[in-house]
């Protein structure tokens, strides 16, 4: 690596001490809003819906900031995020219309 | 035979050059495992739900107290022992070397500690004769879905308990420099992410109704 993209990458400019200990705490207060939905027991499509939401919140809370991808080249989220999507996708297509089921369902 | 320009070519960032993405390969590759390691566990979960869809008497057999505060303390855990990730790797990276294996080594054991908590809660359940192939409550299958989807997730946490006690040890003796500390920080990240899905979908959606 030449000394010129060394400095490139140290010029990245992170985030703080501060803006970790915030990601934390919204990361369980999002935790607690799960536990709390839990202890009010709604139907389960509802129930799975705001889960699942929360869930993807949370995680892209980790892999933004802890995981620091937020301040990477764009080239790295290009590479991991759309391609987990387009996976996840084409798993999903031959299940979805089952998933349908879980409305009629009594879980 | 010429010289390349490697300034030039690596400043375009499709341009193939030695660091297209400004990241080492360490990086690069812990990310393309973490790729494949999220679809490992997508379908498992994935697996379950349609498992679960299928069956019409899937028992949701866990009560607030104390199997779901148990879950939201190792939850905790796991984030608390996430932010002492971050600490080690900023350490690491302003080369504050005893700082950082200090934080290295809260971090894993916040990971033993989620594997004890979680194994005790195991033993319970085979004591009130939950098995992988059989319970009390209903459809067999959930032994096997809860057994398989938090046992595959244990294993990464005892996996990454002993990745980061090599990294310690590394990182403290001068052999590993600060890139291996935040190569492991990504891995310990994802196994936490991982828990943030199968926490509400293993334990939330079974919620005991009736308790």
């Amino acid at each position: 690596m030449s000394a010129h993209e060394a400095t490139a990458i140290e010029t990245h400019h992170g985030p703080t001490k501060k803006l970790f200990m915030w990601v934390w705490f919204w990361l369980l207060v999002l935790t607690g809003v799960e536990v709390f939905l839990a202890y009010l027991r709604l139907e389960p499509h509802l129930m799975l819906t705001l889960l699942v939401g929360l869930s993807l919140i949370k995680s892209a809370l980790i892999v933004a900031y802890f995981m620091h991808l937020r301040f990477e080249k764009i080239g790295l989220f290009l590479i991991v995020v759309p391609t987990l999507v387009f996976c996840l996708i084409m798993i999903l297509i031959f299940v979805f219309p089952d998933s349908l089921r879980i409305a009629r369902l009594h879980l | 035979m010429a010289e390349l320009d490697i300034d030039a070519i690596a400043g375009q960032a499709w341009g193939g050059g030695v660091a297209p993405f400004a990241t080492n390969t360490k990086k690069l590759g812990m990310w393309l495992f973490l790729l494949s390691d999220s679809l490992t566990f997508s379908t498992a979960i994935l697996a379950y739900a349609y498992v679960r869809l299928a069956s019409s008497n899937w028992p949701r057999p866990f009560e607030i107290s104390p199997a779901i505060l148990n879950a939201t303390f190792l939850t905790f855990i796991l984030l608390s022992s996430s932010l002492t990730m971050v600490m080690a790797v900023a350490a690491a990276h302003r080369n504050e070397v005893r700082k950082a294996v200090m934080y290295i080594l809260f971090t894993a054991v916040g990971g033993i500690a989620f594997v004890v908590l979680h194994l005790m809660e195991w033993f319970r359940l085979f004591n009130e004769g939950v098995t992988p192939w059989a319970n009390k409550w209903g459809d067999p299958l959930f032994g096997g879905t809860f057994f398989g989807l938090t046992g595959l997730h244990m294993l990464h946490v005892s996996i990454g308990v002993i990745y980061l006690c090599i990294i310690a040890i590394g990182f403290g003796r001068g052999k590993f420099n600060s890139d291996h500390v935040e190569v492991s920080g990504l891995y310990w990240h994802f196994v936490d992410l991982v828990w943030m899905f199968i926490f509400p979908m293993v334990y939330l959606m079974s919620v005991n109704l009736k308790g």
